[in-house]
């Protein structure tokens, strides 16, 4: 790692491919989006805010270059809502065991 | 990157990422040595146990499912209900039966030199390569495919990114689309990585502990092996890996039953139809084409193959795994992500047809959490139209509609006719060859689990098909 190296964990994301440039036999939604891709790593250029242009270093120690997204990188996935669906599965099944009929 | 370029180096690429000369093992005609290729590892059975066991990989718990036992039993002809037992792979080190997958992989890499592994994947395996890579202090590169043009996540994709990351990995999350491959192969030229591919004999030779645990457990603690191992079938290595295990134990009575969560209708590759399904592995979009043309995956011979080991192979739906994942927490105290609940769900049914001294394991759990849990899935589906209902399986429709049963007895599978796989590989294999020897025959039978005069009049029908 380079003494610039501010250990700020950032997301970068850049084009692979564009649509011209993509494979023949895939179907036209995805044909018609360029490949892109995304991967997080240490941020090399300091002053970079989100937008600019900025190169990262990954844990492999590789360096890419693209479109800063974040500063700070959060996941984005959780749990979501509770939903009465499968909410109502435990207590009617251990009513059922309990042998009354109605779950 | 120029996509053709690399698919056009990849016989090289590929050689050179495995250590492998898949050439070497190939017949002069159709097929190749399978056994010859499986055993180019080098390890043998007890090589492969004390290699996982310094990983801290298997010897995972098997659980009976007093409870689950119970309900099918409730609902089954009198003196009918299998036991049903699991094996808790969750318990490894990554959380997933995927770490015994690695783990040759990863060994072998180590000791040959390979400056790091890169491993394609939607992520269990990716966090278990890199999971036991940390260990061994090997560099790791994961590639998945992980949101769609809106920038939108998959969120068991996404969560199975974060644990690789937090293993260490560097992981290369891309948009859909199948220049993935690509990709890999254009970042192994780059790296000298060793491909830890998915479908090579080191990946599917180290699931072969699972089966081979399996089989002793159930023994011990019941007296007999299975009479039914399910298994949640995708690219066909969980399914190889896991019978050939069996067999070693000398289990080669027990059916290996292969099971899918339904997604027909969504296409792979198709960038407005990758957020709209619930499940990411483990389903009908891998199962079905993996079994009736293994050599689609990214080595030039697949070490996985399906339909020499299964004994049937059926489906489930989305909502039926939900269900069944609800349940398994709630009754089991075991609350598991969607990979072994797929072939619970399963087993559940099954299980009602049996009499009551038989034993049915399923054969893995996976870790569960943020984005793999049915809620996360839920909530994303209905964001984006989906409709969420209660009701019977019928109702399901991958992409339209998720029915989470109202009741135990609207649980339910879908068989597929696996002679209907083995005439579609002939037709693919057909279309490849023109002519077969007696040599191919034989070994296409063998690849079909199905006797060579059924091959033959196979091939002589779909050529009188196609005229």
């Amino acid at each position: 790692m380079s003494k610039k190296t501010q250990w700020q964990w950032v997301e970068i994301e850049r084009v692979l491919l564009t649509p011209q440039q993509r494979a023949d036999h895939i179907p036209d939604d995805t044909k018609a989006v360029p490949l892109t891709m995304r991967a997080a790593g240490f941020l090399l250029d300091a002053s970079a805010a989100p937008g600019d242009k900025a190169r990262i270093q990954t844990p492999a120690g590789r360096v890419w270059e693209g479109t800063l997204l974040h500063r700070c990188v959060q996941p984005s996935h959780g749990f979501g809502a509770f939903l009465p669906e499968l909410q109502a599965v435990g207590p009617k099944l251990r009513r059922a065991l309990k042998g009354d009929a109605k779950q | 990157m120029n996509v053709a370029e690399v698919l056009g180096r990849k016989e090289v690429i590929l050689q050179d990422s495995t250590g492998i000369d898949y050439a070497g093992y190939a017949h002069r005609g159709f097929g190749v040595d399978y056994e010859a290729l499986m055993g180019c590892t080098g390890y043998n059975l007890d090589q492969v146990f004390q290699i996982q066991r310094g990983m801290g990989v298997g010897g995972t718990p098997l659980v009976e499912l007093t409870n689950l036992t119970a309900l099918v039993r409730r609902y089954a002809e009198p003196g009918k209900g299998a036991r049903l037992f699991i094996k808790d792979e969750a318990a490894n080190p990554s959380g997933s039966f995927k770490d015994r997958r690695a783990s040759l992989p990863v060994h072998y890499a180590k000791h040959r030199g390979y400056p790091g592994v890169l491993a394609a994947t939607s992520g269990n395996y990716g966090a278990a390569v890199a999971c036991q890579a940390a260990k061994c202090s090997l560099p790791v590169i994961v590639v998945q495919e992980a949101f769609d043009s809106r920038g939108l996540g998959q969120p068991e994709i996404l969560e199975k990114g974060r644990r690789c990351a937090a293993f260490g990995a560097e992981v290369m999350q891309l948009s859909v689309g199948p220049e993935l491959f690509a990709v890999a192969l254009a970042t192994l030229e780059e790296t000298g990585y060793f491909n830890g591919s998915l479908y090579t004999p080191f990946a599917v030779q180290g699931v072969e502990t699972l089966g081979y645990e399996l089989a002793e457990q159930t023994k011990a603690q019941t007296g007999k092996y299975p009479r039914m191992v399910m298994v949640t079938h995708a690219g066909g290595g969980n399914v190889t890996g896991t019978a050939r295990g069996l067999r070693r134990a000398g289990a080669g009575n027990t059916e290996i039953v292969g099971v899918s969560v339904d997604l027909s209708g969504l296409h792979m590759a198709s960038d407005s139809d990758f957020n709209r399904k619930s499940f990411t592995t483990g389903h009908t979009g891998f199962g079905i084409p993996f079994a009736s043309w293994p050599d689609r995956s990214d080595v030039p011979f697949n070490a996985a193959r399906s339909l020499r080991y299964l004994d049937s192979y059926c489906t489930v739906t989305q909502g039926e795994v939900f269900y069944i994942t609800e349940a398994l927490a709630q009754l089991e105290g075991l609350e598991r992500g969607p990979a072994g609940n797929t072939s619970l769900a399963a087993a559940c049914v099954l299980a009602a047809d049996l009499d009551q001294d038989e034993v049915v394991v399923v054969q893995e759990t996976e870790y569960t959490g943020a984005g793999k849990h049915p809620t996360a899935q839920l909530a994303l589906a209905r964001s984006l139209g989906i409709e969420i209902t209660l009701g019977p399986r019928n109702l399901d429709k991958p992409g339209e509609r998720i029915a989470i049963p109202e009741n135990w007895q609207q649980l339910g599978v879908t068989p597929v006719d696996l002679d209907q796989l083995r005439r579609s590989y002939l037709r693919r294999a057909a279309a490849q060859q023109g002519t077969f020897s007696t040599a191919d025959l034989d070994f296409v039978a063998e690849d079909l689990n199905t006797k060579r005069q059924w091959v033959e009049e196979q091939l002589h029908s779909i050529g009188e098909e196609d005229g």
